[in-house]
């Protein structure tokens, strides 16, 4: 009667975890609540989940851990029915169920908290509870509130039944929501990036409370970037990247081994080896030529910002023409600051020198200077959206000849610079007239691109340049950026992705909390001690 | 000047006035608790204006007439539904789309069959509470109504359990304040938006036809004349609390029928001064209330589901 868990799940794949049968804590016979069978989920441009398989046991606390943009909100949006698979199937007790519609996963008992709080703000705590219930029947409020505080006691939460959810702090609403979760029957839980917006103290909480839930039985699943809290809270951690499921860590290993250990385990999936992934391109060219073959270009020194999520802190380096520098870190160690301080979008303090001459002022002296800037916020401040792809194409020279002549516009022009742009950068649009906004990832990216790189750009900045395109634009973006420093331009490439920067840099530093490493030049030893800066920084090793 | 006939008309010129922005406030204030901002109230009154006129003076019978102005503001209504719920047009663009055609509609269709000529209706029977109505100034003031103003009075009390007391009320609440979470929670935010919306059609088209039916006997073009703006106005302010809306109503109510209580009394002002009074009315209650005004936080925004 008891069935083995490959009769549920896909071919025995070791990456998921489940060709170990029997070996473990999990062990033979415990069937997974919900699985996913390579389970695919398509985007214009993007492969947002790339055939996933995945079980979450009863008992067990699953962190599905990943930077932003590696698939596990599309998980979550599938798992929770606002997503449907475009292939794979999602399993529940081994039988392939279809989750149309939120009320199927609720019905089906798979709860979902989300980032986002899913309590109406302006309703009590107890009027929450019963939102959803038959809409003909009068709420027993006293009734609820009772059954409310009845079963938080059990697993230890606090909730005030007749509070307006308005005035709950975000740990209090999110206990309010595991509760929901729990009476409505869930037998599979799921918190996103539930402490995403916590405090240290309700983040640890949050963590305890999450391991007494996996003990009454329950599947806890944990989706999370942060690999502190992974190797904190979870029993077995998933690795996703770019769609995938790059690696599982049984609860057996994870106990076995040692915190730094498991920590460059897990840098080590999130951010590099990944020889699954073909990539045509960087084994026909040669590796990067040796660094520092042209003039010193842009020099940065004692730049820092004040204010922001996380800011910098006296950040110095030397950029050469025809070089690839490449910043290495986990998202989040002040790469956004450091590339808008550079662009000059938010104030900064320290000097820059571009070509020997000091620049400093706004976005348009900077760019004049010689200094672009591709975002990695592509649809909200890369391009407008409604407009079409040749104005997009000079969007940061409106005003200028030849495209504007006493104030007008001069239409022709501006289309025929775009029509080449749009044939040199093999932009695939209908027309030049398209919005901007309809085209997929990777060719909104090459927009991007063939507006920084034309003109008199002689240092380009790349932040996150291939963060969610799918394989054939990365390609032909990353030899955007090595045909760039070929024609002499300086390139700083920041990425959270080892495997690009070890691909294109010819120097790569590690970023972390607004400090930037010594420069490490890129050679055959780099991978490792990128590696071990970067799981340093996590301070993953104290767990 | 505060004789007896003067109060007694004032208040009686104040209900008549205020019914129909009492129920189209009732009606807009559901629709704008579930996140559709209504603008289309105008165009819904004035259908059943007409529609409520026509089938009166056809049949003779004032309550066929209510019957139809209802189902022509549910008409109106479903279009509202259509465009603005299911295929998430703009709502505010739609209803301004929606009052101006149902305005030229009702004008044109109004000609056809009238030419210039405006037919009149015998006036309705008031019904009165025996015995009660018979004191002496109380009674003809709140015991001798017409019916439709007993049922708006009932709905008044019956909109206010249904906020506080019903899941669906509940459910109401969340999908104008957070339709994602009632979403998420296995409600139908569509099909609950268009059920507000086509109550609030049937409602206002009640209100337009007690207007053209009721009082005034006669159906004239445009004649709803702003009366749905100021209901939309009196539901903002009321937000979730019907009784406000009643209040509202008949302050405003009383405002529009100064008018007639002055002449009633012999006391000439312009016409033209206290024709003004109502909208004088909205923008001074608008300065005094408005700023506390809390509306629902996704009012006026479609919802799609996954789309953040």
């Amino acid at each position: 009667m008891q069935t083995p868990p490959g009769a549920a799940l896909p071919p025995a794949d070791d990456r998921a975890g489940y060709g170990r049968a029997g070996s473990g804590v999990t062990g033979a016979g415990i069937r997974p609540v919900v699985a996913l069978q390579n389970v695919t989920r398509r985007f214009p441009g993007v492969l947002a989940s790339d055939a996933v398989s995945l079980g979450f046991l009863p008992g067990e606390v699953h962190v599905l851990l990943g930077e932003n943009g590696a698939g596990k909100s599309t998980l979550v949006a599938m798992l929770s029915g606002l997503q449907q698979p475009d292939a794979g199937q999602i399993l529940i007790d081994g039988a392939a169920v279809s989750l149309a519609a939120p009320r199927d996963a609720l019905r089906l008992g798979i709860g979902t908290v989300f980032q986002h709080s899913m309590l109406v703000p302006s309703l009590s705590v107890v009027d929450n509870f019963t939102l959803g219930g038959p809409w003909w029947q009068r709420p027993d409020r006293k009734a609820l509130a009772a059954r409310i505080q009845a079963a938080a006691a059990g697993p230890g939460l606090r909730v005030d039944p007749f509070a307006s959810v308005a005035s709950l702090s975000l740990g209090e609403r999110q206990q309010a929501e595991i509760l929901r979760a729990l009476m409505r029957g869930s037998r599979c839980l799921i918190l996103d990036e539930a402490t995403a917006m916590l405090t240290p103290q309700e983040a640890g909480a949050l963590g305890a409370l999450m391991r007494r839930l996996a003990a009454t039985g329950l599947a806890v699943v944990f989706i999370t970037h942060k690999l502190q809290e992974a190797l904190a809270f979870g029993d077995r951690i998933t690795v996703l990247r770019g769609g995938r499921n790059v690696g599982m860590i049984a609860p057996d290993v994870l106990q076995a081994r040692s915190g730094a250990e498991n920590t460059a385990h897990i840098v080590s999936l999130m951010f590099g080896e990944d020889s699954r992934r073909p990539d045509p391109l960087s084994h026909d060219l040669p590796r990067p030529a040796p660094p520092q073959k042209g003039p010193a270009l842009l020099k940065v020194a004692g730049l820092s910002t004040a204010g922001g999520p996380q800011p910098l802190r006296d950040i110095s380096f030397t950029l050469h023409a025809g070089e690839i520098f490449g910043i290495a870190g986990i998202d989040g160690n002040g790469q956004k600051a450091l590339a808008e301080a550079l662009a000059g979008q938010i104030p900064s303090t320290g000097t820059l020198h571009l070509g020997g001459a000091e620049i400093n002022g706004g976005v348009a002296a900077r760019r004049r200077a010689g200094l672009s800037y591709v975002t990695d916020d592509r649809l909200g401040e890369g391009i407008v959206a409604g407009f079409p792809v040749a104005t997009n194409l000079v969007l940061k020279e409106i005003g200028q000849p030849p495209f504007w002549r006493r104030g007008l516009v001069q239409s022709a022009t501006i289309a025929a610079a775009a029509r080449a742009l749009v044939q040199a950068f093999d932009i695939r649009t209908p027309d030049v007239t398209t919005p901007a906004g309809r085209l997929s990832g990777g060719n909104i990216q090459k927009v991007l691109l063939a507006r920084e790189l034309t003109g008199q750009a002689q240092v380009v900045i790349f932040a996150k340049p291939t963060y969610g395109l799918d394989l054939q634009n990365i390609t032909a973006i990353r030899a955007r950026i090595r045909e760039a420093a070929g024609h002499g331009k300086a390139v700083l490439l920041i990425s959270t992705d080892l495997d690009e920067l070890l691909e294109l840099s010819d120097r790569i530093a590690v970023i972390e909390r607004g400090r930037l490493s010594p420069p490490y030049p890129n050679d055959d030893t780099a991978r490792a001690a990128i590696t071990r800066l970067i799981s340093g920084a996590t301070g993953g090793a104290d767990v | 000047m505060l004789s007896e006939t003067f109060l007694i008309t004032l208040f009686l010129g104040a209900v008549m006035a205020g019914m129909p922005l009492l129920l189209a406030g009732l009606g807009e204030q559901l629709s704008e608790r579930a996140g559709v901002l209504n603008i289309g109230l105008e165009g819904m009154m004035l259908a059943g204006a007409w529609a409520g006129f026509v089938a009166a003076w056809a049949s003779g019978s004032a309550g066929l007439g209510f019957l139809a102005g209802a189902g022509a503001g549910l008409v109106v209504a479903a279009f509202m539904a259509l465009f603005c719920v299911i295929m998430a047009l703009n709502q505010i663009v739609v209803g301004i789309a929606l009052v101006l055609a149902v305005q030229g509609l009702t004008a044109l269709l109004h000609f056809v069959q009238f030419s210039q000529s405006y037919p009149r209706l015998d006036g309705m029977q008031a019904w009165a509470v025996p015995g009660l109505s018979q004191i002496p100034l109380l009674g003809p003031m709140l015991f001798s109504h017409n019916p439709v103003v007993w049922l708006g009075l009932a709905l008044t009390a019956a909109m206010a359990f249904l906020y506080r007391q019903t899941n669906l009320g509940i459910a109401l609440q969340a999908a104008g304040d957070r339709p994602a979470a009632l979403d998420a929670l296995g409600g139908n935010v569509t099909r609950l938006r268009v059920l507000t919306v086509l109550t609030t059609g049937a409602l206002a088209g009640l209100g337009g036809a007690f207007m053209s039916v009721a009082v005034a006997g006669v159906f004239v073009p445009f004649m709803s004349h702003g009366n749905g703006f100021i209901a939309i106005v009196l539901a903002m302010l009321a937000r979730g609390r019907p009784l406000w809306v009643l209040g509202g109503a008949f302050l405003f109510g009383a405002s529009l029928s100064m008018t007639t209580a002055l002449q009633v009394v012999g006391v000439n002002v312009p016409v033209d001064v206290i024709q003004m009074l109502p909208f004088a009315m909205v923008m001074l209650v608008l300065v005094l209330a408005g700023r506390k005004a809390n509306l629902p936080a996704a009012l006026g925004e479609s919802f799609e589901r996954g789309a953040r």
